[in-house]
């Protein structure tokens, strides 16, 4: 039996790796060839002038889609095969009796690895606040999350480096911890639904990641990259045109005029825009590429796109079925608030 | 056999339906099918992540939908 089994494993295992690795070199030489071929196709074959406002238009929506299309594809690949190692339910053993602050930053911290979409933020909250699990720590899982995702990393990194990058998931940390310590301090426990605390948790907690190969964690890799772009591209392609015709169109100063550095009312009005704007990630930072060459601040911008992300209309309606109306006005306005500050923050050091 | 369905009727709840249905099918299994969209109902199976398996009031499955063949080798042991 082992003598049968050990060489179609090493083939099995020689086919898996070796069409990774063909597959990462394939990535980059399209990563590379992106740019020098739409210069060649569109400046050269077509013969538009990449410095006139069509052929620069032309040349950013081509070009960005595709390398923003690479982007994602990339990273959310490489997320979900790690992730695939991490469960909400070792989550929240991780997080049962831990105390607040040391619970909060934990919290945070597992809201990014965890596995984890807003579809579930219903039964995940329920799961969490009945097993024991406080309130606040709770809310700063719920808000890490959405906030510190993927998508976004992988367009920031993309678009503007490192820096921002850090700068955008540290922010994001501090945001979740102090927002779920803030409503931990103020014990609004009597502004969940009753039946939360009173669900009875049944029935043995099965362990999804259990017997897991590495072939099937590269599958759960490729179906999630499809399943993602799939719900993105309308959203990405109205963001990237959006961010085409302010590139190429825009005049150079209207933007900066209005929502600049000089403003002192940029940030938060590009918190109160961001909030009830329903959008991902991917629709909004080519629209934030754009501005950026257009003179607004990273602040500022950064607001924008944690404000669109963080919270939305057809969340917040979901939770509803767990929490009052006036625990989601406290849960929004505290995010909010530490999304205004953190704008103002990068403004000021930067 | 009983098989429930957890989930609040997104997309996944309905596909996850579709392939545990044909799999009873294939296997020639009876089973009575039954959808739970009730979010306090879903939690107390203490699952975190939709939509979810139920057999026999036995969680077998959550967080992601499975290919018809996943569900057929989930149910073919229970069904004995």
């Amino acid at each position: 039996m082992t003598t049968a089994t050990a060489p179609s494993a090493r083939r099995q295992a020689v086919r898996r790796w070796g069409g990774l690795a063909l597959a990462t070199a394939a990535w980059w030489a399209l990563y590379l060839a992106n740019e020098p071929f739409w210069n060649w196709l569109i400046g050269g074959v077509i013969g538009l002038d990449l410095n006139s406002r069509l052929g620069s238009g032309v040349h950013f929506f081509f070009f960005d889609t595709v390398k923003i299309a690479l982007l994602l594809i990339g990273i959310i690949f490489l997320v979900t095969v790690l992730r695939s190692f991490m469960t909400v339910e070792r989550t929240r053993a991780l997080l049962g009796g831990k105390r607040e602050g040391v619970g909060n930053v934990m919290a945070a911290g597992l809201g990014v690895v965890t596995p984890f979409c807003s579809c579930s933020a219903v039964p995940a909250f329920i799961g969490f606040v009945a097993s024991g699990v406080p309130l606040g720590v709770t809310m700063s899982f719920l808000i890490a999350s959405p906030l510190v995702n993927e998508v976004a990393i992988a367009l920031l990194l993309g678009l503007f480096g490192p820096g921002p990058t850090l700068m955008y998931v540290g922010a994001g940390l501090v945001i979740a911890i102090v927002a779920g310590m803030v409503i931990g301090r103020l014990k609004l426990e009597r502004w969940v639904e009753p039946f939360v605390f009173e669900t009875k948790l049944r029935g043995q907690v099965i362990n999804s990641t259990v017997g897991l190969t590495w072939d099937d964690r590269i599958q759960m890799g490729i179906e999630e990259v499809i399943s993602i772009l799939r719900g993105i591209w309308p959203y990405l392609l109205v963001g990237i045109g959006l961010g085409a015709a302010i590139h190429g169109w825009a005049p150079e100063d209207f933007f900066a005029t209005y929502a600049g550095p000089d403003n002192p009312f940029a940030v938060l009005i590009a918190v109160l825009v961001g909030v009830p704007l329903y959008s991902n990630a991917a629709g909004i930072l080519p629209i934030v590429d754009a501005l950026y060459a257009k003179g607004l601040p990273m602040g500022t911008l950064l607001a924008f796109m944690m404000a669109t992300v963080a919270l939305s209309v057809p969340e917040m309606i979901l939770l509803r079925r767990v929490l009052k109306p006036k625990l989601i006005a406290v849960f929004v306005s505290i995010t909010a608030l530490g999304i205004v500050a953190v704008g103002y923050l990068f403004n000021a050091v930067l | 056999m009983n098989i429930k369905i957890l989930g609040s009727g997104c997309n996944n709840c309905i596909n996850l339906e579709k392939a545990a249905k044909q799999a009873a099918a294939e296997l020639g299994i009876e089973a009575t099918f039954e959808k739970v969209t009730d979010y306090a109902d879903i939690a107390s199976y203490n699952i975190m992540r939709t939509p979810g398996l139920v057999v026999d009031e036995q969680v077998v499955l959550s967080g992601r939908v499975p290919t018809v063949s996943q569900v057929k080798e989930i149910l073919a042991p229970l069904a004995v």
